[in-house]
């Protein structure tokens, strides 16, 4: 993992789902064959309600019309994230977007579990809700080795609860990766 | 220190005398299961990480049961039937059950107790969050990611935390036109939508053991709305009656210790339980339908794994008997099997598929259908404005369709209730019982 992850903010609320983060009518699409699979970018985070969608000011989608990618590659958001489904496209949606981490106080455990096993994005935990401190287009930078978060463009700093458990996991790069270097199989 | 049941059935697959909440471990699984949105990226991975010719570790411990987008246009969704089929035919599977045959089954966690995959003291992973359901068998299960699952189709195993358990004791005996749903949505509304992350949700108490297989189903479901990483029910004599007609597999059922240290303990009682609702947006925006009565709709939906079971069609059934539906109405059964229940179940020698017909219900073919939105052509979707009273299981922003779409979450009856009326309405009123 890099020592650091840096990029634009993108604020959301609470109990943010999975058919929220990718409706379903979008799971159609191969994961594998490329120009399939851009279209998890496309539709990255396009269930949430416009007014919610890139607080505070909201109205801002995570994806523009007609684009694949995201500009904003780091995601703040308040408790409970990724509840919902069981769907790895939630993780994967946004890592084919272009988000490399996400920031928030609680995850629902499938969503977290998914994004460490297949290596999708880091999801970090922070002590309290800090998504009021971000505004929607903020610079971050994330201090992957210190575990903390900086806001950039507001010069103000929040600690994140280390990884833990899943550190290994997610410094392999994920469940499969994990276990063949400890030869598991 | 004693163990939970959940914590027993995980020391057993794990090979360990005791495993102590949080703690990781590495267990056997004895079944998996995935379905047409989710199977065909497991495969995908799997054959990736193992090789194009890989062989699953063990064919007769996985089930495929394509359920999600069966009967819609969508070439994507029809794509990813044929990669199922291919892959049943490639690896010689014998638990495949294939769209177009008379196998075909439907929802996947209300075909999984039917084919008899749901046994005592098991452990089932599937890649759906609804996996939770075979809790009430008294198995362990819960739903994973594809990577995950593929991670199992290689090595049969899966690293696991061991979760904390949190009781809810159900005293007393269930009041008429009280459902499980109204339980569980008592129970979600109470702790929230994360109240139970990354624990067990265990269902007790002779209110609960008096409940059927299926009103038991309806309450392990629906712990994946409060969070939980399981949902979990003692198996007793109803469980065993029901498993042993339909396997003669062996298991080996686990139960709690004497002595089980839980992380807290909830007591209802059963006589004060009432007729609830979920508002819109979310399962946790509890309300009595006392308090939403009257409010308007223009769609109900009978179906999904919580609420498209035969004895969730025989509940709507007694309350549209004689009746006409003042909205449009979609009963989707959630399997092959209970749709063609309609037709052989009765109420005072009316079909239900009859009482549907005759109340002006539009009748589905078996599968998860709107329940989760789908491709536009999904039968009952919302597709736009919508104001629906369902007993599915999720009323997140846009989760039956349309982002503009309300969804209240209720009971079989308070759905039948509601439809005739067209407005929020308690099946108590409807019949005209005191209360």
């Amino acid at each position: 993992m890099n020592k650091t992850i840096r990029g634009k903010v993108f604020v959301l609320g609470d109990d943010i789902d999975t058919d929220q983060i990718i409706p379903a009518q979008h799971l159609v699409y191969s994961l594998e064959k490329p120009d399939e699979k851009r279209m998890y970018g496309r539709y990255a985070l396009s269930g949430v309600p416009e007014a919610q969608s890139g607080l505070p000011k909201g109205g801002v989608p995570f994806t523009p019309d007609h684009a694949y990618e995201s500009e904003y590659g780091v995601i703040v958001a308040g408790k409970n994230f990724g509840c919902g489904s069981s769907r790895e496209h939630a993780p994967f949606a946004l890592q084919v977007a272009g988000c490399k981490a996400v920031i928030a106080p609680t995850y629902a455990r499938i969503f977290y579990r998914n994004a460490v096993d297949g290596g999708f994005l880091v999801p970090y935990e922070s002590f309290s809700d800090v998504s009021k401190e971000f505004r929607t287009g903020d610079e971050v930078e994330i201090d992957t080795e210190l575990n903390l978060v900086a806001n950039i463009t507001t010069g103000v700093s929040f600690p994140l609860r280390p990884l833990g458990d899943v550190a290994d996991i997610v410094e392999a790069g994920g469940i499969f990766a994990y276990a063949r270097k400890h030869n598991m199989f | 220190m004693g163990m939970t049941l959940t914590e027993k059935i995980l020391a057993k697959a794990s090979g360990k005398r005791h495993v102590d909440p949080g703690a990781n471990v590495w267990v056997n699984v004895d079944i998996l299961l995935t379905h047409d949105v989710c199977g065909p990226p497991t495969i995908g991975i799997f054959k990736k990480e193992f090789g194009a010719d890989a062989k699953v570790w063990d064919k007769n411990k996985l089930v495929i049961i394509p359920d999600h987008y069966i009967f819609t246009s969508d070439v994507y969704a029809n794509r990813n039937i044929d990669i199922l089929r291919r892959f049943a035919a490639e690896q010689d599977l014998p638990h495949y059950y294939d769209v177009g045959t008379d196998r075909y089954k439907g929802v996947c966690h209300a075909a999984m107790p039917e084919e008899g995959f749901t046994r005592p003291g098991d452990v089932l992973f599937g890649t759906d969050s609804h996996t939770c359901t075979a809790g009430a068998f008294g198995q362990f299960a819960t739903g994973i990611g594809n990577t995950d699952a593929a991670f199992i189709l290689g090595t049969g195993k899966l690293w696991v935390k061991v979760p904390e358990t949190m009781k809810f004791v159900f005293e007393g005996e269930i009041p008429p036109w009280i459902m499980a749903k109204d339980l569980i949505l008592q129970i979600i509304g109470d702790i929230g939508v994360d109240g139970a992350s990354y624990r067990a949700m265990e269902f007790a108490g002779d209110g609960v053991m008096n409940l059927d297989m299926e009103g038991r189903m309806t309450l392990t479901n629906m712990v994946i709305e409060a969070g939980g990483k399981n949902g979990v029910i003692e198996p007793d004599r109803t469980t065993f009656d029901y498993v042993r007609a339909r396997t003669d597999y062996a298991f080996e059922p686990q139960y709690n210790d004497p002595d089980a240290k839980y992380h807290s303990s909830r007591v209802y009682k059963m006589k004060d339980m009432q007729p609830m609702v979920a508002k819109p947006h979310s399962p946790d925006n509890k309300a009595t339908v006392t308090e939403v009565r009257g409010t308007k709709l223009t769609r109900a939906y009978i179906g999904s794994c919580t609420g498209g079971k035969l004895s969730d069609f025989v509940a709507a059934a007694r309350i549209l008997k004689g009746h006409h539906v003042g909205v449009d109405t979609y009963i989707v059964p959630a399997t092959t099997l209970i749709r063609n229940q309609l037709r052989t179940e009765a109420i005072d020698g009316q079909t239900l598929w009859s009482i549907f017909e005759d109340a002006g219900c539009k009748i589905g073919e078996a599968s998860c259908a709107a329940c989760l939105g789908g491709p536009a052509d999904t039968f009952g979707r919302l597709n736009g404005e919508e104001i629906c009273i369902s007993t599915t299981n999720r009323n997140f922003p846009g989760r039956m369709g349309s982002k503009k779409s309300a969804v209240f979450l209720a009971s079989p009856y308070t759905v039948a209730a509601s439809a005739i009326h067209g407005v929020i309405t308690d099946p108590r009123d409807h019949i005209g019982v005191t209360v």
